[in-house]
């Protein structure tokens, strides 16, 4: 044994000149052969995106950083208007996630504590609203509280001698306003404290009940401490969704109510003060800077595997069955019943139409939807709002092609992030942080001679949606262990091979998960797309927009229908992803 | 057939493998021994590709690799966690590597049932692999690593996520696998029971260098360091001086040890003290009885000095014991 170890000595000993050379050539070569894939992966799959970011986002946002740092725009007037705006978007944006919070909390608790009949479904349903499009659920909420809402027509129907003014069956449009807010967004403090909360090991709470602790104390000083960062990055998040809110405000509001970002379209659009708009956006994105910041300090991204709650257990005591039921009556019927009135209010004549005078007919009427198919004014300009819903299709085709093509190759290099990638990350994540109606300024100001061209709205849609593609792909990419693609390649799969029989298979669901994103938040999209689009190529959202700011019943009635519409196609859309994705995430 | 040559690697800075070499000859199962971290999975990986040396070279049958990509070398791969497909079935699994080499599609059913015959998983052909208990998992990663008929066999701790009684039911339909193939295999592993049942040589790793690399009844014979003495648990590891005619000095008294090396008056040298009671021995070991536990046919008696025997009959605790045990040169 001893000698044949000797002899490998000698032979080594013989080989090392060479072997040193060799290992000299080596170095070299292994120095190209390494860093060369790694520049060229950089290239192949940044270039796309990269060059999209640029020309889309980059290049607007410097077009308004120039407009706002420049004397004519720092006037005294234009300064005093901005700090108005921004005051009033601070504070209905924290009263927003006051509420949002009080509204959440307990429901997490519920969610986590309790089992009760229909747990999942109304689960489900307080994620609805915030997949909705904000137009859809601005008309929602109209549909059941404003002025021409069911309850206060419905009241006006029953009692016609009543003497009480209908107002008092409105709601002022500052609450509506903060309703919506919770209604859209109390599904996030749902989410992730309520993930926080399941990611707890069950048995910290059991240590300190086995300690003394009774179940209150037990949950104030073990649990909620523990939450705390959750429930500051939900809190972070609800306020960065309801500091940009747009739609929700200017529908239900309207300019009385003027955030940055309703200022913003103000001075846009129907001010023609430009430089005024781009010093509200910047104030805007500082804003939001600030606040994502905060927000990813805050993010615990683990990917720890659920510790299931063994606490689950049904209302036992007669309190508890009353407190959890009326808890749960309220939370169906807060998130149900805007939901469920849309509809109705959109298959219902309830008030006089324009022009209509003496006999009102009440009652069932498929007449707003009949109506969408004519052109009613015969006007050159003016297109029968069933063009609208075409419109808003291809867009949404066009923004899936264009964010899959962006994502894929930005998804992958993220789910195996090199050390310069981990940085470009967070550019990508941008566009997130600025608002809609700030791209479609950025847009107004860099793209004006192209304004007339239809593509433009695909590519604003498709910086809006590019986000939500990737992290769509992402995690899909890299939950497909390396392992996996190391037991293919030892197996004999070429690199192509590996991806065409292991990535895409395996991903083909996220793939789909994530066009269908980017289809739904194009449908929706108003922001941007009500600043960019042209007056005879509305989308449904716009078109929702111009029937509700228009009087009468036929045009309230239509705006109704379309948002039905809408909120149908959200609805099946959402579906679908749920339909993909699941599978996938008991897969892996 | 396959030969490593000093091998280096770095991870973060630190060398993680210095100057590994030894090769595998045809028909031979190597085991890489050490504890987790020391870089044996590492060099697996190396070997099969997947990462590349800082320095050094993999060669096999006389050529080169390191220009080779992993799909190209025809190494079979067996990992912890089997890293099965899971989108595809068990014999789509075990297909893979076989469509890759685009083989016609007679002769792939062809292979993918023998291979499923022999690692006995007749009948579980379109099962999904997600449903397949840990044992069934390893068995198919196996038939797909077999599959392709490779010229090397690679064990990343293969069995580490199983229990003990399976374990050993699969190492033993692993080694008769490994003896009717003649492929030459590596079998990383941190469990020294799961190595010398397979390895026809060990081949011990420790701070990144390969301390050892005998046969299995070489190594317990004569472990020759003290650090292999500890790793494996052969007995107490006792510091000693050399006081000349083949005695020593320890805290546990004078022991008569006759070495393969010369040693200089005073030299610290390491003893092994095997914990066995013989009964034809000149060296005596004694103490305190502080412990006792039974271990299968016998008692494992640790003294209050930290010695550890093992007795045929249990003394009482407290008892004060001697006991004749064989003490060996380690150094």
């Amino acid at each position: 044994m001893d000698s044949s170890v000797d002899e490998r000595g000698d032979e080594i000993n013989m080989n090392q000149t060479n072997d040193r050379r060799e290992v000299a050539v080596r170095n070299v070569f292994n120095f190209s052969v390494v860093s060369a894939p790694m520049w060229s992966r950089c290239l192949c799959l940044w270039l796309l995106p990269l060059t999209f970011l640029a020309i889309f986002f980059f290049l607007p946002l410097s077009k308004i950083l120039s407009f706002t740092f420049s004397l004519e725009t720092l006037t005294p007037e234009n300064i005093r208007i901005a700090m108005d705006a921004l005051r009033f978007t601070l504070f209905q944006a924290a009263l927003s996630t006051i509420l949002t919070l009080a509204l959440g909390i307990p429901s997490v608790i519920l969610f986590a504590r309790y089992d009760f009949r229909g747990k999942s479904v109304l689960r489900a349903l307080t994620a609805v609203p915030f997949l909705l499009p904000t137009v859809v659920v601005a008309a929602s909420f109209n549909s059941l509280l404003g002025p021409n809402g069911l309850l206060s027509t419905f009241h006006f129907f029953l009692f016609p001698h009543s003497t009480l003014p209908t107002s008092s069956f409105t709601l002022h449009p500052f609450v509506a306003i903060l309703l919506a807010h919770v209604f859209y967004n109390s599904t996030i403090v749902i989410r992730i404290v309520g993930a926080a909360l399941s990611n707890l090991d069950p048995k910290l709470e059991q240590t300190a009940r086995s300690l003394g602790a009774d179940s209150l104390r037990a949950w104030t000083k073990v649990t909620l401490p523990l939450l705390r960062p959750s429930i500051l990055a939900a809190s972070l998040l609800v306020f960065l969704f309801d500091f940009t809110s747009f739609g929700v405000i200017l529908l239900l509001g309207g300019s009385q109510f003027a955030t940055l970002e309703v200022e913003i379209y103000i001075q846009a659009v129907k001010q023609l003060n430009l430089p005024l708009a781009a010093l509200l956006s910047v104030i805007q994105l500082l804003c939001t800077l600030v606040v994502s910041m905060l927000y990813t300090k805050y993010t615990i991204r683990n990917t720890l595997p659920l510790t299931p709650r063994s606490s689950l257990v049904k209302p036992q005591t007669i309190k508890q069955k009353l407190l959890v039921t009326s808890f749960v009556f309220l939370l169906t019927s807060f998130f149900a019943l805007p939901l469920l009135s849309l509809p109705v209010r959109s298959l219902f004549r309830l008030e006089a139409d324009r022009g209509q005078r003496g006999e009102i007919q009440y009652g069932f009427t498929t007449d707003y939807y009949e109506e969408l198919f004519i052109n009613r004014r015969g006007s050159l300009f003016y297109v029968p709002p069933f063009q609208a819903i075409l419109n808003s299709i291809i867009y949404a085709s066009g923004t899936v092609i264009l964010s899959l093509l962006l994502g894929f190759p930005a998804a992958f290099a993220l789910a195996n992030p090199s050390r310069i990638e981990k940085f470009l990350d967070p550019l990508i994540m941008l566009p997130l942080g600025s608002s809609a109606v700030m791209l479609g300024l950025g847009f107004l100001l860099t793209f004006g001679k192209w304004l007339t061209s239809p593509l433009l709205v695909p590519f604003a849609h498709a910086l809006v949606a590019l986000p939500f593609v990737i992290r769509a792909l992402q995690p899909a990419i890299a939950s497909i262990p390396q392992r996996l693609r190391q037991a293919a390649s030892s197996l004999g799969a070429s690199p192509l091979e590996v991806w065409k029989n292991i990535d895409l298979p395996i991903l083909r669901r996220a793939a789909l998960a994530a066009a269908t994103f980017a289809f739904t938040i194009s449908l929706g999209e108003f922001g941007a797309t009500l600043l960019i689009t042209r007056p005879d190529r509305p989308t449904i959202p716009v078109a929702i927009e111009r029937f509700l700011s228009q009087p009468g019943g036929l045009n309230y009635g239509q705006a109704m229908a379309m948002a039905s519409i809408l909120m149908v196609l959200t609805v099946i859309s959402i579906l679908l992803i749920e339909k993909f994705r699941l599978p996938n995430s008991r897969e892996f | 057939m396959l030969e490593v040559r000093n091998l280096y690697k770095t991870y973060e800075g630190k060398p993680l493998l210095t100057d590994i070499s030894f090769t595998v000859a045809e028909g031979e199962t190597i085991c890489l021994l050490g504890a987790s971290g020391s870089g044996k999975s590492t060099l697996l990986r190396m070997i099969a590709g997947l990462e590349s040396p800082d320095s050094g070279i993999v060669a096999f049958d006389g050529l080169d690799l390191s220009s080779t990509p992993p799909h190209l070398r025809d190494f079979g791969l067996v990992f912890q966690d089997y890293a099965l497909f899971p989108h595809l079935n068990v014999s789509d699994n075990v297909a893979f590597g076989l469509k890759m080499r685009r083989i016609e599609q007679y002769e792939i059913a062809d292979r993918v049932a023998s291979m499923l015959e022999s690692v006995n998983l007749r009948g579980f052909e379109n099962r999904n692999v997600t449903d397949l208990s840990g044992g069934e998992q390893q068995r198919v990663a196996l038939a797909r690593a077999l599959a392709i008929r490779p010229r090397l066999l690679m064990f990343d701790e293969p069995l580490g996520a199983l229990d003990r009684a399976l374990r050993e039911g699969l190492l033993q339909e692993l080694r008769g696998i490994l003896h009717r193939t003649k492929i030459p295999a590596m079998y990383v592993t941190h469990d020294q029971a799961e190595a010398f049942a397979i390895a026809d040589r060990i081949l011990i790793l420790h701070d990144g260098e390969i301390v050892r690399d005998d046969t299995p009844k070489a190594v317990t014979a004569d472990p020759k360091s003290a650090f292999v003495a500890r790793f494996l648990g052969l007995g107490d590891v006792i510091e000693a001086g050399y006081l000349g005619r083949n005695k020593f000095q320890t805290t546990y008294g004078v022991f008569t040890v006759k070495c393969g090396h010369k040693h200089a008056k005073g030299e610290r040298v390491h003893l092994l003290a095997r914990p066995l009671e013989v009964r034809r021995e000149a060296n005596v070991v004694g103490g305190l009885v502080s412990d006792i536990v039974f271990d299968r046919d016998r008692f494992k008696v640790t003294l209050d000095n930290g010695l550890q025997i093992y007795m045929k009959d249990a003394p009482k605790v407290g008892r004060k014991i001697t006991a004749r045990v064989k003490v060996e040169c380690l150094s």
